[in-house]
């Protein structure tokens, strides 16, 4: 095994690989920035404040830089809204030659003046991408100026492509959502001790909808999902919650700190991945409201729950059990939700790796995998070809990106991005998670694959 | 007014310079592409295509940082080079550039002067391109790219030779499979660029290659300033981005400039470019296959007759497409791009239609609500306005990111033009026959006639 590693990877890369040995001290390298010439799978600073901003369905996102930035990311993702639909437009400035060279400030604010004039909104995100960054377009002043001139918020997000990476970017949004909430008009005096904010959750596919409906049922009021399905509304009432829960942590646990140093919110990070995790953090999230009743209508909810999808679960155990795994996603809290979903299921990961996992991350990553297990960080398809193959993995979880090397590869895909559009969290989303599995790793088209 | 807004493009009906020239470097043998830039832009432009051809897409990026922003990223695309290099060992690295290099100056082909003095790479060819996201759109980057790959090993004319330079647009993969199999017809040798027939829709193979087999061979592209003759399926492209031009401006290669083969007018005047250039008739084949087409299109000129299409995307497919449209009675109430095409106007000369180049969704949006097409002909970004006003999206362009199949959809030739109009024809059937009772029902029986708005 440590052979292959030598022999498949660029000389940079061999510290953000590790096989997973019992007892031995491994440290990976990773929290890096991506190596030139990698073809690491990693997007930029803009996409990580894009993805954290676009759910707020309300607002006016405009991209301030040239087209490809607006085009690639249109309505692409797919958070829900049970409101308004402007969050799936995708204003761009689509800076020109000259505006690079005579600036673009200009531009940008005679497009926020039209914007206000045809559509009023209450609330502007401008998002710098790369060129505004090196240009020096003043994004502060223009967005401060245009506040004042039309009396909303008009929000700069500075996410210059290069400026980072995706953390960065994440951050940056974490920051804009913060300027909304210290709005004192929305502050109220005295808190509901089962009142929370739901963090780190975009609401795909309804994701968020279903977390809520388990909060109604156990007694416990979600002010708003951040960011998904929030309007601006709702994120200046986010101040007001006793708790916050974080499940995003790599996108998220940025803005938990924020607000719990400002608001004095306590924060807990959950996971609704897979039965076990979803049972715990739901009663994690009752003993955080330290209301006896809510704990014990909790433990009867999730209980309930349970039995419910205990004979279908088992019958997707028994068609998808033995299978060996290959994982690759975004953060590291993810990857560790999905070793111990696909265990429930009765299978192996074999390789794990993350885009922007931290160091804590991976040391639990470490802990949960078996001996033998690649892991990965800020990984690219000559690794993945590598060691699926090596591993004799059945199965890649991943991205877009990632689906058609598995395909190439003649092994079964797992859709686990933001693209999505089935409810993969909760009760309802693990049926959903074992009902995938059996759906790519038992289909029998792999029969004509194998015989050639 | 083109866009409904003079500062916004609201929902683009175009994409970057760099994936144009992504493209174009897909379909060259052995290849690989390096961005010169920060990283979300090779896996931006990745996941684009990737969605649309279902095929992984590699793509290096140099993934500048701030410090290569403020010093310089010299290093970063030298080591991107070696680390490209030792990964995928390709005989040919594409080097664009993308917003960010542009706007701090990099001198690429000075860096790569330099890379080139102190290792040896005698087996690789590295061809730098200069595509700013900013400069154009990827319309004029994919051509753009085309032109300095050709130039690139060109430099000096090659032995004159019997071979045709094809120069295709961005058609599908079973495009061009068609088109080489039109121009085998005539039993002539050719080079057509960039062939993307295998590289984007690889066959599944035991043993998967990183880089797919196919492409057009840099040993055809030597020979391209000898050939007796360029075919450029272009008619709207600048000369400044055009490789016929090029071609024939600096080697005298004579240049045909046709429409993208789609539609009978369109594949006409293709099939008669081979024949003025080789000099023969026009293969019986081909002629069954004319037929074949002709009697179609009487068979279904009634129901085309109802259609109202809103074509948008490439310019050379929207032009394409509006021909055949014209020629089958189908009008096209709005022809749109984002491109900045004007040509397109002096070319189409429809006076009735609305043609606006350089525009973006929000504002075809906004004409199809007021002049109710029945139709959308284009990529699948349309399904915006195909959702939010209910009328029917036939599928074709780039991309087509929610259908399966892209790549393998024939619309060129007399063939591809029938199966697309077939398509477009059942679309509008649909149309007519769902709920055409209840329709009349309502109309003659409930109203008594008097609904005097009532059509298709």
């Amino acid at each position: 095994m440590k052979k292959s590693v030598e022999a498949y990877t660029l000389e940079d890369r061999k510290k953000h690989i590790v096989v997973k040995e019992k007892n031995k001290e491994q440290g990976i390298k990773c929290d890096q920035h991506s190596i030139s010439g990698a073809v690491s799978q990693r997007a930029c600073v803009y996409c990580g404040a894009r993805v954290v901003l676009n759910p707020i369905t309300d607002a006016v996102h405009i991209i301030h830089g040239p087209i490809g930035c607006s085009s690639y990311t249109w309505d692409i993702r797919g958070s829900l809204s049970s409101d308004s639909e402007m969050y799936r437009n995708s204003f761009s400035t689509d800076l020109q030659e000259r505006d690079i060279i005579f600036g673009g400030e200009k531009k940008l604010a005679g497009a926020i003046d039209e914007i206000v004039e045809s559509m009023s909104p209450q609330t502007i995100f401008v998002y710098s991408t790369c060129v505004v960054g090196v240009i020096g377009d003043d994004l502060d002043a223009v967005c401060k100026q245009a506040e004042k001139k039309y009396n909303i918020r008009v929000i700069p997000v500075k996410s210059s492509g290069f400026a980072g990476s995706k953390k960065d970017g994440y951050q940056a949004a974490c920051n804009a959502i913060i300027s909304l909430m210290d709005d004192k008009e929305y502050k109220i005096d005295i808190k509901d001790h089962r009142t929370l904010n739901y963090l780190g959750d975009f609401n795909l596919a309804g994701e968020v909808w279903i977390l809520n409906n388990y909060f109604k049922e156990i007694g416990v009021n979600m002010i708003t999902g951040v960011t998904g399905d929030s309007t601006i509304e709702k994120l200046k009432k986010a101040q007001n919650a006793s708790f916050n829960i974080v499940q995003c942590a790599g996108s998220s646990i940025y803005l938990a700190k924020m607000m719990e140093e400002r608001f004095k919110i306590p924060y807990e990070q959950v996971s609704f991945f897979g039965i076990q995790d979803t049972a715990n953090s739901l009663l994690n999230v009752a003993r955080l409201t330290g209301d006896k009743k809510i704990i014990r209508d909790t433990e009867v909810f999730i209980k309930q729950k349970k039995a419910d999808i205990a004979s279908i679960l088992q019958k997707y155990k028994e068609k998808c059990a033995g299978k060996k795994v290959a994982i690759y996603v975004g953060g590291g809290f993810k990857a560790i939700s999905l070793i111990k979903q696909f265990n429930e299921l009765g299978m192996t990961t074999v390789m794990v790796g993350t885009q922007t996992g931290r160091q804590e991350e991976y040391d639990t990553i470490k802990e949960l995998a078996e001996e033998g297990t690649v892991i990965l960080d800020d990984t690219n398809p000559t690794e993945l070809q590598k060691f699926i193959k090596e591993k004799g993995a059945d199965l890649l979880v991943g991205g877009v990106k990632e689906r058609p090397l598995a395909y190439k590869l003649g092994i079964a895909f797992i859709d686990h991005n933001h693209e999505r559009k089935l409810p993969l969290l909760g009760f309802e989303g693990a049926v959903n998670f074992a009902k995938e599995v059996d759906l790519t790793v038992n289909s029998p088209v792999w029969n004509l694959v194998r015989e050639g | 007014m083109n866009k409904n807004y003079v500062n916004l493009d609201v929902n683009p009906c175009k994409m970057c310079m760099p994936m144009g020239g992504s493209l174009a470097f897909k379909g060259i043998e052995n290849s690989m592409i390096l961005m010169h830039g920060s990283q979300g832009c090779s896996t931006y432009i990745r996941r684009h295509i990737a969605t649309h051809y279902n095929e992984p897409i590699d793509i290096a990026s140099t993934s500048l940082s701030e410090n290569g922003t403020i010093y310089g990223g010299a290093k970063n695309l030298k080591h991107g080079i070696m680390n490209v290099m030792e990964s995928y060992s390709p005989k040919v690295i594409g080097v664009l550039t993308t917003c960010l290099a542009e706007t701090i100056g990099e001198d690429i082909r000075g860096i790569i002067e330099e890379f080139k003095q102190k290792k040896d790479i005698s087996c690789l060819d590295i061809i730098p391109v200069s595509t700013p996201g900013y400069g154009a759109s990827h319309f004029e980057g994919y051509y753009h790219t085309i032109r300095n790959i050709i130039s690139f090993y060109n430099e000096k004319q090659a032995i004159p030779n019997e071979k045709i330079n094809i120069i295709v647009s961005n058609i599908t993969s079973a495009d061009i499979r068609e088109i080489k199999r039109i121009i085998e017809l005539f039993q002539v040798e050719y080079v057509l660029i960039p062939d993307t027939s295998e590289t984007l829709d690889a066959p599944y193979k035991e043993n998967f290659t990183k880089i797919p087999d196919g492409g057009t061979s840099i040993e055809d592209i030597k020979q391209m300033s000898g050939a007796k003759a360029t075919i450029e399926l272009s008619v709207l492209i600048d000369d400044i981005y055009s490789p016929g031009k090029y071609l024939e401006d600096l080697h005298q290669v004579p240049l045909y400039q046709c429409p993208i083969p789609i539609g009978m007018k369109n594949v006409d005047s293709f099939i008669k470019a081979l024949c003025t250039i080789t000099g023969r008739e026009i293969p019986v084949s081909l002629v069954e296959e004319r037929g074949r087409m002709l009697d179609a299109i009487v068979d279904s000129h009634k129901y085309n007759g109802e259609g109202r299409a809103a074509i948008y995307g490439d310019p050379e497919i929207v032009y394409a497409v509006t021909t055949l449209c014209n020629e089958n009675g189908i009008k096209p109430m709005i022809v749109a791009s984002g491109s900045k095409s004007y040509k397109i106007r002096d070319l189409l000369k429809l006076n009735e239609s609305v043609v606006i180049p350089d525009t973006d969704f929000e504002t075809i949006h906004k004409y199809v609500k007021e002049l109710k097409p029945n139709l959308l002909i284009g990529n699948s970004e349309g399904k915006f306005i195909k959702e939010k006003e209910g009328t029917d999206l036939v599928r074709i362009g780039f991309p087509i990111h929610d259908h399966i199949g892209a790549q393998r959809k024939l619309y060129v030739g007399y063939n591809g033009s029938l199966r697309f109009l077939d398509e477009i024809t059942n679309t509008l059937l649909d149309i007519k026959h769902h709920g055409y009772r209840e329709r009349l029902y309502n109309e003659f029986y409930v109203n008594k006639g008097g609904n005097k708005n009532a059509q298709l």
